[in-house]
């Protein structure tokens, strides 16, 4: 499947494996100093009423993520 | 709780008996129990607390083992010493500029891959680390093992395994300190090996660089961060008090090696 999808689109409750990381820089190494790295498993756990941010488990422990942010991880549903 | 802003290099170096008298980092992720190990090691009631910058100044302890008298540095709680926040800068600088005897990082048991990478980074900025992974109760209630043995291997560094609320492991703690400091414990630090274009590059940056560097500076970190465009160490080292680099060649030889 390609990766066509989003870590901002996936809804509650589904978890999926990070494909690729499109930012660079500072933000791509913010990222993967949080533990996003590619293959990494993410569960996305809750969304904060207003939609954003987004609350991911991601290598036991619980992050939270601005849209914008996820919007620039894609994903393959695992 | 004693809080002290100064940089701590200062009054360790004004202290006669600085023969008996060293200076331990305590680095790591947040939530990880820092401040617990720090309470059991100092006696100190340091607030511990969940939620983020709980640590924002860096608090200090003091305690004795085996004739050494220890002052312990609690730093702030972070992912990463990329200096992209507050936090992670102050941690940044300590263990740096302030060059502490041991860097102790604690880790959590129950997620220590995601420690690993604070880990790696002080690593490659010093050798003089011991691992300590802590949580080991809430770790074994999750049927996690840790191989503390095997860590220990990998890492090229000491490592032992803690539970800092109950106490446990924090005597075995105190003795690799002990034997750290004693010398009778070898760390050979696994090194960080990048792509060859990679290798190439950082090698040339810290050959052009080593030249304006203090010699207690290691090099290869200092290209490492000028490769990730990260000029704010190149102004922390012309700022340092006792090293007063010109900041202008160092910034002619990153533009010359960064063409």
């Amino acid at each position: 499947m390609p990766h066509t999808l989003s870590l901002a689109d996936i809804p509650i409750g589904v978890s999926v494996r990070i494909a690729k990381i499109l930012t660079s820089g500072s933000n791509r190494r913010r990222l993967l100093d949080l533990g996003l790295l590619p293959g990494a498993r993410i569960d996305i756990i809750r969304r904060s009423p207003s939609g954003n941010p987004t609350a991911y488990l991601i290598k036991g422990t619980i992050i939270a993520l601005r849209n914008e942010d996820a919007a620039q991880i894609l994903v393959d549903i695992d | 709780m004693a809080i002290n802003t100064t940089p701590l290099s200062e009054s360790s170096k004004n202290n006669p008996d600085k023969q008996n008298n060293f200076v331990i980092a305590l680095a790591g992720n947040p939530n990880v129990g820092k401040s617990t190990v720090f309470n059991r090691l100092t006696g100190l009631k340091q607030h511990t607390g969940n939620w983020p910058g709980k640590t924002v100044i860096k608090a200090e302890g003091t305690f004795s083992h085996r004739n050494r008298h220890y002052t312990l540095v609690d730093l702030p709680g972070t992912y990463s010493l990329h200096a992209s926040s507050s936090d992670e800068e102050v941690a940044r600088d300590f263990i740096c500029f302030s060059r502490p005897d041991i860097t102790l990082v604690v880790c959590d048991a129950t997620c220590l891959e995601r420690n690993l990478n604070l880990v790696l980074q002080i690593l490659e900025i010093t050798d003089r680390v011991l691992v300590c992974v802590n949580l080991l109760d809430e770790a074994e209630r999750k049927g996690i093992q840790v191989d503390i043995a095997m860590l220990a291997r990998q890492l090229g560094i000491p490592a032992v395994g803690t539970a800092a609320r109950s106490g446990r492991g924090l005597e075995s703690l105190k003795n690799v300190l002990d034997d750290m400091l004693a010398g009778k414990i070898a760390s050979r630090p696994r090194q960080l090996v990048y792509d060859p274009e990679l290798e190439a590059s950082i090698n040339e940056i810290e050959k052009r660089l080593a030249p304006y560097l203090p010699a207690w500076i290691n090099s290869r970190w200092v290209a490492l961060r000028v490769l990730e465009r990260d000029f704010s160490i190149l102004e922390h080292i012309s700022n340092h008090k006792n090293n007063d680099y010109p900041r202008q060649v160092l910034k002619e030889e990153v533009a010359l090696c960064l063409r």
